[in-house]
This record gives C-alpha cells, sequence and structure tokens, in this order.
C-alpha cells in the first residue's frame, strides 16, 4: 500500500535554508538595530561593532554615515509591527545620514556657511524623500496595500527639490549658464530612453503581477494539498487498514468527515467558544470514544458559560449512556438556545429501561446527569421504556 | 393493496453514489433513468417525466437549483426530493426555496430512504432532522423583519413539529407525542414548506453566512 504525495514538498521547498541575510533587529536594540543585527550575523558582540562605529565617528563623521547608511539600506527583519516607530526611525536614520555627509564635506573644504549650503541642504532633502518613498513602496508590496496619491505627491516633491538644489548649487557656482546646454542635451537623451525602454517596463511590472498572483495561487494549493494529506488522505489509508472491521472504518469516515465539514463550511473566525461548538465537541469524543455516531443539531447560538458548560456536561454524560447501554446504532442530540434558556435534547431507539426500576446506586444518570442540572438552577428529565428508547432532556435558564 | 412503484431519476455527478442508491432502493422504486450533469438532468426528466427526482444539491454548472430551474413548469407530475452530503444550509435551503419537496442526507438507510421517496410521490414534504433544525434557526432568526405574518411566522404547532422533527422523532412519532394524527402532522410540515418557499424574509437566505452552520 503507498500514499503518494503531490504537490505538498511546493511550499517545503519555496521554504527551504536560502542564503542568511543580514537585518536589523527589533529585540534588543540600543537605536536602530544596526549594531545588534550586524553582530549577529558576523558573530560578535554588538558592543564590539558599537565601538567600532563610535571609533569610525571620531575619524570626520565616517562611523555617523556608515551607521545611517546601514540603517537606511538594511530591512528590518520581518513581523516586526511598529510601522509608525520605524518611520520615525527612518527619518532619524535619514538626518543622520546628512550630518555625516555634512561632516565629511566640511572635511572635504566646504565650510559650514557658504552660500554652497542651502542647494545642497535641498538636494539632500530630495533625495531622502525619493529614497524613502521607494521603501514605502517596497513595503506596500509586502502589505498588499497601495501607497495612494501621496506617495506620488512625495515622489514628485523630492524630484522637484532635487532639480532646484542642483539648479542652486551650480547657480552659486556661476557654472548655470555652462550647464544649461549640458542639461538640455541630457534631457532629450533621457526622453529618448524613456520612449524607448517604456513598453519594457511595462511589460516587466505586468509579469512581476501575474508572478505574484500565480505565487499566491500556489502557495493556496499547496495548503489545500497539504490539508488533504494530513486528513483525507490518511484516512482513507487507515481506511484501508481496517476493512475489515465495519465499526471501525465508520468510525474513521464519520470522524473525517465531519473535520472536513468544520473546515470547509464553517466561517473563519467562528467562535470556538460558543455553546453549540462546546456541545459538537462532546458529541464528537463520544462518538470517537464509543463507536456510535452522534447526530448534533443546533439551534440558535451563544456564548458558553459555567451553567452551559455543565449543561455540555451533562448531555455529554447522557450521550455516553445512550452509546454504551442502549444498544442504538445512532444518538441523537437537539439543542436549542432560546431567549431565556437552553435546552438539550439526548434521544436514542435502543433498548430503553423502566426509570423506576434504576438503582439509586447508578452513579452515572443520577449524579451527573440529574445533579449536576439541579445544582445548576437546571433540571433534567429522563423519559424511558423498555423497548422504547430513552430522551433525556436537559434545561438551564440564560442569564 | 398494491401501490405502484414510484417511477424516480437519480441526479448525481456521482456514478458510484448512484449506483449505490440505485441498489438501497432495490425494488422499491422504478428507477427510469439517472444522469449526472445538469443539462442531462433537465432533459431527461422533461422525457420521461417521472413521479420523484432523487436530487444533488452540489453539482457542477449550479447543482440541484439549475435543474430545478432548468425544467421549470415542463414537468408537473414530478416532485424533487433533495438528497446531499452537504449540510451548508443556505445550499439546502436554496433547493428547497427552489421547489423541492424535502431533504434528506446521503447517510440516510435504504429503507428510510425509500420511504422518503414514496411520501414526496405522494404529495408529502419530508424533512429530515438537519432540516427541521435549518427551518428553526432561519426562522427563528428574531431581528428578521416580519412583513407577512401568515409567511414570515411559524405558528406554535409548527415549531413543536419541528422540534420533534429535530429531535428525532419519525413522523408517527410526532403525532402520538402531539396527539395529532399522522395526516395532521403532514399537513403542518407541508404548511412549514411553503412558508420556506414564499416567504421572503431575506434571512432565510442571508441568514446562513452569518452563523455557524454545520
Amino acid at each position: 500500500m503507498t500514499v503518494s504525495r503531490p504537490a505538498i514538498r511546493l511550499q517545503a521547498a519555496a521554504d527551504g535554508p536560502r542564503h542568511r541575510k543580514l537585518y536589523r533587529t527589533t529585540g534588543g536594540r540600543a537605536l536602530g538595530g544596526v549594531a545588534a543585527g550586524l553582530g549577529e550575523h558576523l558573530g560578535l558582540s554588538p558592543t564590539v561593532i558599537r565601538l567600532a562605529f563610535g571609533a569610525l565617528a571620531l575619524v570626520g563623521g565616517l562611523g555617523v554615515a556608515m551607521y545611517a547608511a546601514f540603517w537606511v539600506f538594511v530591512p528590518q527583519r520581518e513581523g516586526a509591527a511598529e510601522m509608525r516607530a520605524e518611520q520615525r526611525g527612518q527619518l532619524l536614520a535619514v538626518a543622520a545620514l546628512g550630518v555625516g555627509g555634512l561632516l565629511l564635506l566640511q572635511q572635504l573644504g566646504l565650510p559650514i556657511g557658504s552660500p554652497t549650503w542651502l542647494p545642497l541642504l535641498a538636494v539632500i532633502a530630495g533625495v531622502a524623500l525619493v529614497w524613502r518613498q521607494a521603501d514605502v513602496a517596497q513595503r506596500a508590496r509586502w502589505r498588499a496595500t497601495a501607497s495612494g496619491p501621496r506617495g506620488l505627491a512625495r515622489a514628485i516633491g523630492g524630484a522637484v527639490l532635487l532639480a532646484a538644489g542642483l539648479a542652486g548649487f551650480l547657480a552659486t557656482r556661476g557654472q548655470l549658464g555652462a550647464a544649461r546646454q549640458g542639461l538640455a542635451s541630457t534631457v532629450v537623451v533621457v526622453l529618448g530612453i524613456g520612449v524607448l525602454t517604456g513598453p519594457f517596463w511595462l511589460r516587466m511590472t505586468a509579469d512581476l503581477r501575474a508572478e505574484r498572483r500565480e505565487r499566491i495561487r500556489s502557495q493556496e494549493r499547496a495548503e489545500v494539498a497539504a490539508h488533504v494529506h494530513d486528513s483525507v488522505l490518511q484516512t482513507l489509508a487507515l481506511i484501508q487498514k481496517a476493512s475489515d472491521d465495519p465499526r471501525e472504518v465508520t468510525r474513521l469516515a464519520r470522524g473525517q468527515e465531519r473535520e472536513l465539514r468544520g473546515w470547509l463550511y464553517r466561517p473563519a473566525g467562528d467562535a470556538e467558544g460558543a455553546f453549540g461548538a462546546a456541545l459538537e465537541r462532546a458529541a464528537a469524543e463520544v462518538e470517537e470514544t464509543h463507536r456510535t455516531p452522534v447526530e448534533v443539531i443546533v439551534v440558535g447560538d451563544c456564548p458558553a458559560d459555567a451553567r452551559l458548560g455543565a449543561l455540555v456536561a451533562a448531555a455529554r454524560e447522557a450521550m455516553v449512556n445512550a452509546a454504551k447501554h442502549s444498544g442504538a446504532d445512532q444518538v441523537q442530540v437537539y439543542a436549542e438556545v432560546e431567549p431565556a434558556q437552553v435546552t438539550v435534547f439526548v434521544r436514542d431507539r435502543g433498548a430503553g429501561f423502566d426509570p423506576e426500576a434504576v438503582p439509586a446506586d447508578r452513579y452515572g444518570l443520577a449524579q451527573s446527569v440529574v445533579g449536576r442540572m439541579e445544582r445548576n438552577g437546571g433540571k433534567a428529565v429522563v423519559r424511558s421504556a423498555p423497548g422504547e428508547g430513552t430522551e433525556v432532556q436537559l434545561e438551564v435558564p440564560r442569564g | 393493496m398494491v401501490e405502484p412503484r414510484p417511477r424516480v431519476v437519480l441526479v448525481d455527478d456521482h456514478r458510484l453514489f448512484r449506483s449505490g442508491v440505485r441498489a438501497e432502493l432495490g425494488d422499491a422504486v422504478d428507477v427510469v433513468g439517472e444522469a449526472e450533469t445538469v443539462a442531462e438532468a433537465i432533459a431527461l426528466v422533461r422525457s420521461t417525466q417521472p413521479d420523484v427526482v432523487l436530487l444533488d444539491v452540489h453539482m457542477p454548472d449550479g447543482g440541484g437549483r439549475a435543474v430545478l430551474a432548468g425544467v421549470g413548469t415542463a414537468a408537473p407530475g414530478t416532485r424533487f426530493l433533495a438528497l446531499s452530503v452537504s449540510d451548508a444550509a443556505e445550499d439546502v435551503i436554496g433547493v428547497i426555496r427552489g421547489g423541492a419537496r424535502g431533504y434528506v442526507t446521503k447517510s440516510i438507510s435504504g429503507p428510510e430512504l425509500a420511504d422518503a421517496v414514496r411520501r414526496v410521490a405522494g404529495g408529502d414534504a419530508v424533512f429530515s432532522p438537519r432540516l427541521a433544525g435549518f427551518v428553526l434557526d432561519a426562522f427563528s432568526a428574531s431581528d428578521a423583519p416580519v412583513v407577512d405574518e401568515d409567511l414570515d411566522l411559524l405558528t406554535a404547532r409548527e415549531r413543536e413539529v419541528l422540534r420533534l422533527i429535530a429531535r428525532g422523532y419519525a413522523y408517527k412519532e410526532v403525532a402520538k407525542e402531539l396527539f395529532i394524527s399522522g395526516k395532521t402532522v403532514e399537513t403542518h410540515v407541508s404548511s412549514v414548506l411553503r412558508k420556506l418557499q414564499l416567504s421572503n424574509r431575506h434571512e432565510l437566505t442571508r441568514w446562513a453566512t452569518d452563523r455557524r452552520l454545520v
């Protein structure tokens, strides 16, 4: 006997070990998680990394610029649900990068305060805006949220700032006139490239989108395949093994049916703690243990509480009694949740008995069912006669 | 007295299941044809004019509802009994509202199924415990607007009958329990079926998505 396993590998292969990537950590970080991330990646203590950054910072602000660059370019490990803090952090990083750059420029002989500074600041701000935009777009791709018109406005604003800054820089150096000609030809070339490669870019984005859709679909398929394998195929294998034991086959088939039905039809987010679900679980346990089908029908539903818990426990005991002693081939459970009370009927068409003749020491029915209901302000009625089957009625008030 | 055997058409997209049902029904009915697609079923019912169609709720191309809609008034003497493994309430209620005279689950035993077929052929409605539960659930949704009292509400007696059916009582046992005749039970059930088919409480189709179903 073999069980084939198609398609399930798919997911596993996609999740297989890849190149280790550098991430910024979210836990145990002092500032941006750069040192901790680097330390983890290189197998060094974060303190060593931090000291190295500090030492480099003394060399004309190089350490600061490097740290900021890491902060900007190294992605944070996914699963860090702190959008706002993250955005603030990146702004900080961009600012630090700017400061580091300025310190570096000062070293190169452009002292703070010279007229060249203002346009340079504009250039830096523009670049920062555009880059941040790109990063937001990337995040949007992960989270499948549209970046919207605000994103576009930011990108355009960044580009304008950049252009103005560059123009200003050239103007303060008196080279604007010379640059104009070059600029014009550059614009023409850039436009030409755009026209030439436009279709290519369009097709690439379309391909990307199609590829993403296909990936989502195959992931869903893999999930379904995995579920079917874990449940249905396993059960079918067990059934083949147990084919000479009809009761076992029935039990397996019913258990599987219940599971599959729950998976297919139960709406996501269904209350697991609800009364109906608890009753169905109890019935499933009885069915599993005593190999007698238990049919459950629930009308209405409500959240479970202690009193309803006792009701479920009593109903469970009644089901066990029916499955064990009645000899019936099925137990029928009907529950109705009404505004004022909850009622459960447990019925079998088995041997039945004379309720008057049950010895007082028969613990099951007397204690677990009747006593439990009375302790919880409810009541239990047992109706049975030899040869007529048994019906246990349980009710508790709500609230 | 020998009643003529009801002429039955089986509609189900699983051949294995059709042959199983055929074997279970045995000599109790006269199976005049089988169909495994919606289109086949419509043509077959129109041409054979059977007494009863055992109709699968779930099939490709629209399932039981599509068959009911496709046959329309072309087979006036034919009655439909839905037979399904799917207990999703919206599907079951959908087929009943489409015109089926009852609903039984595929786990029903052979003799019970034959009995259900006979009853449907005789014009009665057949409610399995599960269908009774669905109906009670549908009509007890308290936030539903009541437009037509005759159609949108169940009478106390109808409710009692449905509760007993949901508890697993056979029609005969229901009659005995309520001290009424078997015929009266049939009347109540048929009346509930009529309300189910005609009531416009939008809950009947929508409520199923709002709550736990199976």
